[in-house]
């Protein structure tokens, strides 16, 4: 069984996001890389049903050639093999970024055969767009559900539980498919030494693909307004409780 | 050149996200000088026509197809699309949550446009014939996006509680339209097979009071006392994602980004720092209560109420002083 994933490069702030002068970008200048963590655990999940089912897991970015730093992550934690396809502007809009992806896959598929599950997370961290992923299937001419918190192939079937307000969902999708993923779908793994030194020595496969440019196009990036906020401290260590215990009182959430 | 509010709807039951979306889809309807029409997908979801001619609707077009019985996220997607294709609308509005975002990008596909998803505003001067400015909401909520949507037909969804749901009966009786919509064998798999029904209770994202702990709080066991403060509180007890990863706690219990927004009376926040991510799920909540070790951390310089100390001490005096004042 041969599983895709799709990871995408963003930049993981801390106590604040600053953005660039021109405001195109988020700061990177001081921050360092990562993936979803919708995308850590579809790499994860991906890694466990080979684990089951036999088979590899690859890692796939469109991305700058930084980007390789979050496939050998992902290989470290058990992927086999790694796909960049590098751009050189900062983000494609989700049109582009599927039909590039869309192609690329198919090219993969021609040499090697089809991936019987091609993953996604539910929603990039950074852009947010909830639909690179439903796009890229499309193309592809597979069902996609999003939202799995549980995912299980058998005979040739993909067996995906969601959440709903209403309870958990069971879809069953005919492999080939594609899922997104949701973080609490398992609990992805440190990187083992093994794990550490594979991703060293990977040779990350390069794919160069295009894209007609979307409709959906970038104006500016802000921060919402911050609340003004003038902590009221009500005390050090343990004295402090007769104080918070008034503040629940007064606040009504304890008589 | 209309506007097109989607219903979203569970088995016949409309959801409050869809309230807001028929007021939004509406206001601007009217600030384009167009007419307001919905969407509803599925015989079972005729009745709620109703529902939107009471927010104004002048046409309601109605669904129709035997496989439409219950959600399936390809199937509605087609369904819009196709509905879309017969109506030409110029603004399509779906729900910001998990089913409104996938069904309008699954039409968004079938129909080779763009959309934009979770929206907060709409450009004030938009008259249909031009691009359509939005500001929407990136990184969970933690930055914003002012964009243009650069298409014939512009499809969106409404971050879920910004606008308040308000009623507004339209002049004349909506026009209902039954479209049989044609879904053929690939939409026909992911369909929900099977469900389990939630337990009512409640819960993470409805509790009046969240007690939560990050990775200050130090192992899985040393939440005992976190648990026994959210109880004589009847509250419930929220985390950080440092506690999932380390498997101290489930990922139900996860505030934040990629986990549950909450919007409590109060939320007593124990040795988390208060990273963007985090923040984004708690800042809703009416008051926060920092406990920390860290007067600098952001978490204390962004809460209501704080209390720089160790929690390990600072929580059991807490439920030690109410339970005193509870036998009092
Ligand atoms: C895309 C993305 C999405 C994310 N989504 C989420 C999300 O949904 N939810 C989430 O929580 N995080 C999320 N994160 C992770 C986030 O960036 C932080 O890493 C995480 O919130 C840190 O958890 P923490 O505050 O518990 O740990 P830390 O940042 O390590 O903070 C621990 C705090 O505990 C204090 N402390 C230590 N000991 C004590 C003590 N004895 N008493 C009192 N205080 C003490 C310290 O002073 C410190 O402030 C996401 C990250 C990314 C990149
Ligand atoms: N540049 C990219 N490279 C690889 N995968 C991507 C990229 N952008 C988006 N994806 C995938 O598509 C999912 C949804 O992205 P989005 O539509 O931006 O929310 C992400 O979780 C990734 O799995």
């Amino acid at each position: 069984m041969n599983i895709l994933v799709c990871v995408k490069r963003v930049p993981a702030p801390g106590a604040r996001i600053n953005i660039t002068s021109d405001g195109q970008q988020v700061d990177t200048a001081f921050l360092g890389f990562t993936v979803s963590p919708h995308e850590e655990c579809a790499v994860e999940q991906a890694v466990q049903l080979v684990e089951k089912h036999g088979g590899e897991v690859t890692v796939l970015t469109l991305g700058p050639a930084e980007a390789q730093e979050q496939l050998r992550t992902a290989v470290s934690t058990g992927a086999a093999k790694a796909v960049l396809v590098p751009i050189d502007t900062t983000d494609w809009d989700p049109q582009r970024t599927a039909q590039a992806i869309a192609t690329v896959i198919t090219e993969l598929e021609t040499a090697n055969g089809k991936y019987d599950l091609v993953l996604f997370g539910n929603e990039s961290a950074d852009s947010c767009g909830y639909q690179v992923g439903i796009r890229t299937a499309l193309k592809l001419g597979r069902p996609i559900v999003n939202g799995a918190k549980g995912l299980e192939t058998e005979n040739g079937v993909a067996t995906v539980r969601r959440e709903s307000d209403a309870g958990v969902e069971i879809y069953k999708l005919k492999t080939p498919a594609c899922v997104g993923v949701k973080e609490g779908i398992n609990l992805p793994r440190y990187p083992t030494m093994k794990g550490r030194l594979a991703s060293k020595k990977v040779a990350v496969d390069r794919s160069e693909s295009s894209g007609e440019t979307g409709g959906l196009k970038l104006i500016t990036l802000r921060r919402p307004p911050e609340r003004a906020s003038n902590t009221v401290i009500l005390g050090n260590g343990p004295e402090a409780a007769s104080a918070v215990v008034d503040l629940l009182e007064e606040l009504g959430v304890f008589k | 050149m209309t506007v097109l509010a989607v219903v979203e709807h569970d088995r016949g039951n409309i959801t409050s996200a869809s309230l807001g979306v028929l007021t939004a889809a509406r206001n601007l309807a009217k600030q384009m000088n167009t007419k307001f029409e919905v969407l509803t997908i599925g015989a079972n979801a005729d009745r709620l026509s109703e529902t939107a001619a009471n927010f104004g609707a002048t046409t309601v077009h109605q669904a129709h197809n035997a496989m439409l019985t219950d959600f399936g996220p390809e199937a509605w997607g087609e369904s819009i699309a196709q509905v879309v294709r017969k109506i030409s609308p110029s603004v399509v509005i779906g729900t910001g949550t998990e089913r409104g975002h996938e069904i309008i990008a699954q039409a968004a596909a079938r129909l080779d446009l763009p959309a934009a998803m979770n929206c907060l505003e709409f450009d004030k001067d938009f008259n249909g014939s031009q691009p359509l400015k939005v500001v929407r909401a990136r990184w969970g909520g933690s930055l914003m996006e002012e964009s243009q949507i650069d298409a014939p037909i512009k499809l969106i969804t409404l971050a879920n509680h910004v606008v308040e749901p308000q009623e507004e009966l339209a002049t004349s009786p909506a026009t209902i339209s039954a479209i049989e919509v044609q879904l053929d064998e690939s939409v026909s798999q992911s369909f929900v097979q099977d469900r389990v029904e939630r337990v009512a209770g409640v819960t993470l994202a409805t509790s009046p009071v969240v007690v939560s702990g990050g990775r200050g709080v130090g192992s899985a066991e040393a939440f005992a006392p976190l648990e026994e403060l959210a109880g004589l509180l009847n509250g419930v007890v929220g985390c950080s994602r440092a506690v999932t990863n380390n498997g101290w706690r489930n990922h139900t219990d996860q505030v934040g980004q990629t986990g549950t927004r909450i919007a409590p009376d109060i939320y007593i926040a124990c040795g988390i720092s208060g990273a963007i991510q985090h923040w984004v799920g708690a800042m809703a909540s009416k008051n926060i209560l920092a406990i920390n070790t860290d007067a600098q951390a952001n978490i204390v310089t962004k809460a209501g109420y704080a209390v720089i100390g160790d929690l390990h001490k600072v929580v059991p005096a807490i439920s030690a002083e109410i339970r005193r004042r509870q036998n009092k």
